[in-house]
């Protein structure tokens, strides 16, 4: 078989894919060997496959990994965690479980109460939605009768009105001053530790139920 | 030949790979960004040649990316996970260039599939690639250039079979297109890359091409 340039350049893409017949490879190569035009043709073509096929050609703008990531994130749905992940979820829970505790216990440790005769009490849910008076120095459960000056009265969350300096009052509130009342005050510390922990531990469990359902 | 231009990850990548896919699969889904990332690159390429616009390239990249994590079960293992990302990215380009450009009217050289036959123009002398050319950025920008002003139908072609290392057959599947369409266009784009290419990289000038931009000597 004897080939010419034309049919060389017509060929020579399948030739360095290896898609032709033998017979026809064996044509071009020797029509190649001595013709200065197919060679160059035929090197040049090479060249450009292998400069493009080069990974150094794929160049991508700066931040773009970044962009991409932050994308998926925010369009993924919430994840189901493997045991990497329930660690680093496990060790939040604790530094959060642990701030509150810290909160709990600067307040308990040092309210300014309104009243000096008043016990501060131990273990009061911080979020609980508790009712004062504008000039009282107590808080109440909700439909306490021994709430006085029920014109200026303002629901509020438990943790203000401790921060505020109302104490709990002795008829509603009882259940949160016994322990204060039978202990001294470093027992009483410790005691209004241990409730909040076993509160946080549970609030922990229900939260990770939680996840997992949605992960599922 | 081409030996080599097509290769596949390694075993233990592969192993890798698939792991990652099962995982994510299962619902870790933070491991997605993980199993793509090899990939990013390519992906962005793939889309910046066929939208020649950054900005539509990231967005579409981005697009495509999330389009292959809801669809990650369709994925069968039959085909590369990079291939699959790659058809995937071309889809959605071409999306994206439909919808921006729906107005506009292609170049025609764009809509003409010519079937004749391509005659080089220049017999420059071309044999040595230098392995350091490609660390020239100004080099790069030549033949990105030089792509560029390709007509879509042969950068396509071109981007997927000899960038990208899809097969002729997936080519051809991505792009819609007959085996025999691939070849031709590919033939064409590799003809019209070197005459573009071979007076300045085989050495008759080095530092500057001088074709003019936006002017094809085809």
């Amino acid at each position: 078989m004897v080939v010419n340039c034309e049919h060389v350049w017509r060929e020579i893409s399948n030739y360095l894919e290896g898609d032709i017949e033998p017979g026809l490879q064996r044509a071009m190569e020797e029509h190649i060997r001595g013709c200065k035009r197919c060679t160059a043709v035929l090197d040049g073509t090479r060249n450009v496959v292998q400069l493009y096929g080069d990974e150094r050609m794929f160049e991508v703008p700066l931040g773009f990994s970044h962009r991409l990531q932050r994308r998926l994130e925010e369009n993924m749905p919430s994840t189901r965690r493997g045991f990497l992940g329930w660690m680093v979820a496990a060790a939040a829970a604790v530094l959060v479980a642990g701030s509150f505790e810290l909160g709990r216990s600067s307040v308990f440790s040092h309210p300014e109460l309104r009243s000096e005769h008043a016990q501060p009490g131990t273990g009061v849910p911080p979020d609980m939605m508790v009712v004062v008076s504008t000039g009282g120095k107590t808080f109440h459960a909700a439909g306490c009768p021994f709430i006085h000056d029920k014109a200026h009265i303002q629901t509020i969350a438990a943790r203000e009105a401790l921060r505020e300096g109302y104490a709990p009052c002795v008829r509603c509130m009882k259940q949160y001053l016994r322990a204060s009342l039978n202990r001294r005050s470093g027992e009483f510390e410790s005691a209004a530790h241990a409730s909040g922990s076993e509160e946080d531990s549970i609030e922990q469990e229900a939260s990770i139920s939680n996840t997992t359902r949605i992960g599922d | 030949m081409l030996e080599g231009m097509t290769s596949l990850n390694s075993p233990a990548e592969r192993f890798n790979e698939e792991t990652l896919i099962r995982r994510v699969r299962e619902g870790e889904h933070e491991l997605f960004y993980e199993l793509i990332r090899p990939y990013e690159r390519r992906v962005y390429s793939a889309a910046l040649s066929i939208l020649r616009n950054e900005a539509d390239a990231e967005d579409a990249a981005q697009e495509a990316m999330l389009k292959a994590f809801k669809h990650i079960r369709q994925f069968r293992a039959e085909a590369r996970f990079s291939t699959w990302l790659i058809q995937i990215t071309v889809n959605e380009a071409r999306m994206w260039r439909r919808r921006q450009h729906a107005h506009l009217v292609e170049p025609i050289v764009d809509h003409e599939d010519a079937e004749g036959n391509y005659i080089p123009r220049d017999f420059a002398d071309w044999r040595e690639v230098p392995s350091e050319t490609l660390e020239r950025k100004e080099i790069r920008d030549k033949l990105a250039e030089a792509l560029e002003s390709l007509g879509h139908i042969y950068r396509e072609v071109f981007v997927l079979r000899d960038m990208q290392h899809l097969s002729i057959d997936e080519t051809a599947k991505t792009l819609g297109i007959s085996t025999a369409s691939v070849k031709t266009r590919l033939l064409r784009a590799r003809l019209m890359l070197r005459d573009l290419l071979a007076p300045g990289l085989g050495g008759t000038w080095s530092t500057r091409l001088h074709f003019a931009k936006g002017t094809k000597p085809w």
